[in-house]
């Protein structure tokens, strides 16, 4: 009986090298400190990315919907920023910003943009022109009109880009450990480097939980924005 | 700046191009690479997607695959590929170092976008069109291959587009886990403090991405029946966040 107590004593935890177990909780508890930093710094690199992308989508949807025959050109550069591999966006940025945070934010804003372009211009363009027509009608001016009528009609749509933007940079921001500056993606890169399992499935999971968790916040945040679509979509 | 000229310097040596694990070693396996996993995504995605667009069935499936998909990192699915025990780092012909790990994440990355876009495609199909098919007479298997599918092309074609586009980059990343692919010069660059190698290799990588981008493109618009070109507005691709609805577009009243 006590040879046996003393064994499961002395048995090599489940993150040990022999073990080496892909799920651990002793590792989770064992280096909290380590996986809540990197979720911080996953979410500040995220949120950042997402908001200075939304910042820089808003006028240039502006612009595009003013001047039809920029909205091509606008819309092909953005696209084709899109079409770069993040492992090759961010050395072309390394020049300009060092191996720094900003580096990946810049490098995911510019991703994020893309797809926000396009849900604010399909948002926009998807409010009936009798609303406009009405508004202007009751004495609405332009920047009135954008703030109180086009917007807030747009919004589903554009909080759908928004999700779409949110989760995809979630994802993209791993990457980002090329410059060590990844989150959630610097565990990755240490368990794979390492071949420590634990540390590995764990960040993959929070990477995916962290996902899903912020787009269920956004549905959250779209609910309580546009309170009259509640009936209309079950 | 400094390491532009570095970056000019590795890409103008003709030494870097050539050998094993040069430039155009490492491009021709990303390009196979790239290929293979995407003709293998076609084979597995294609024929379910068109059936099921085609029969209107698990429209959820189809159509949330792409949300799920997106919410997964690449690097971390190959990471857990490569540290698994199978498929491991093994060498897989000239698919090189962790091969078959790279494949399959990459066919995997590949098939939401297919899968989404060609159901989208095989429901968009006007119901008049549709039901005009039935009822000339035609067999399910006739209104598939010669009014459904020669419709909604562009659609899955457009869905194969962004695959490919996908796949490259996906393979790029392959280099993170120490697997093949060009994106090696981007990582070897940069652990070695080599600045000018990894920009060197980026804008290699970007620039095919760019060429394969715009392949793509021309030979959407040459599968395209109507001839309207790259369409505006009403048409959508799986970029777009409003399109991809599972439901027939609402008949107008009156």
């Amino acid at each position: 009986m006590r040879v046996t107590l003393l064994g499961a004593a002395d048995e090599p935890s489940c993150y040990s090298r022999l073990v080496n177990d892909w799920v651990c909780l002793d590792y989770v508890s064992d280096r909290q400190q380590e996986i809540v930093d990197a979720t911080i710094q996953h979410i500040g690199i995220t949120v950042v990315s997402v908001l200075v992308g939304l910042a820089i989508a808003f006028p240039l949807a502006l612009l595009a919907r003013r001047l039809p025959r920029l909205e091509s050109a606008i819309l092909a550069v953005t696209t084709g920023i899109y079409t770069v591999p993040s492992l090759a966006l961010f050395p072309l940025l390394v020049p300009f910003t060092g191996l720094t945070a900003t580096t990946v934010v810049i490098g995911l804003a510019l991703y994020a943009l893309t797809i926000l372009v396009r849900s604010l211009l399909e948002g926009l363009r998807s409010v009936p022109d009798d609303v406009r027509e009405s508004a202007t009608g009751l004495g609405y001016g332009r920047g009135q009109l954008l703030l109180k009528v086009e917007l807030p009609l747009a919004l589903p749509v554009v909080m759908a880009g928004l999700r779409v933007a949110t989760v995809s940079t979630v994802a993209l921001t791993t990457v980002g450990s090329l410059v060590a500056y990844g989150g959630l993606g610097n565990l990755i890169k240490d368990g794979v480097l390492t071949n420590f399992r634990a540390e590995l499935f764990t960040a993959s999971l929070l990477c995916v939980i962290l996902a899903f968790v912020l787009d269920a916040l956004l549905v959250l945040a779209q609910r309580l924005l546009t309170p009259w679509t509640k009936g209309a979509r079950a | 700046m400094t390491v532009f000229d570095d970056m000019w310097r590795y890409l103008s040596t003709g030494a870097n191009w050539s050998g094993s694990d040069g430039i155009a070693a490492l491009l021709g396996q990303q390009l196979l690479l790239t290929v293979t996993a995407l003709l293998m995504a076609m084979v597995v995605g294609l024929p379910i997607a068109l059936w099921l667009g085609h029969l209107g069935r698990g429209g959820f499936l189809a159509i949330n695959i792409s949300n799920v998909g997106r919410a997964i990192p690449t690097f971390a699915l190959l990471a857990l590929l490569v540290v698994a025990p199978w498929p491991g780092t093994d060498q897989l012909g000239p698919y090189g170092r962790a091969g078959l790990a790279t494949l399959l994440a990459l066919t995997l990355f590949a098939l939401p976008p297919i899968i989404t876009n060609s159901y989208v495609a095989m429901r968009e199909v006007a119901p008049e069109v549709r039901e005009a098919a039935r009822g000339m007479g035609m067999t399910g298997m006739q209104r598939f291959w010669r009014v459904e599918l020669p419709l909604g092309l562009p659609l899955v074609v457009s869905g194969l587009r962004l695959a490919l586009v996908q796949v490259w980059a996906t393979a790029t990343i392959a280099a993170l886990v120490a697997g093949p692919g060009l994106g090696q010069i981007i990582t070897d660059g940069f652990f070695r403090s080599n600045y000018g190698k990894g920009i060197a290799g980026a804008l290699v990588v970007a620039a095919v991405a760019l060429v394969l981008e715009l392949l793509a493109a021309m030979v959407q618009r040459a599968v395209d029946p109507t001839r309207r070109g790259t369409p505006s507005g009403g048409h959508t691709d799986a970029l777009s966040v409003t399109g991809a609805t599972v439901d027939p577009p609402a008949e107008s009243v009156g």
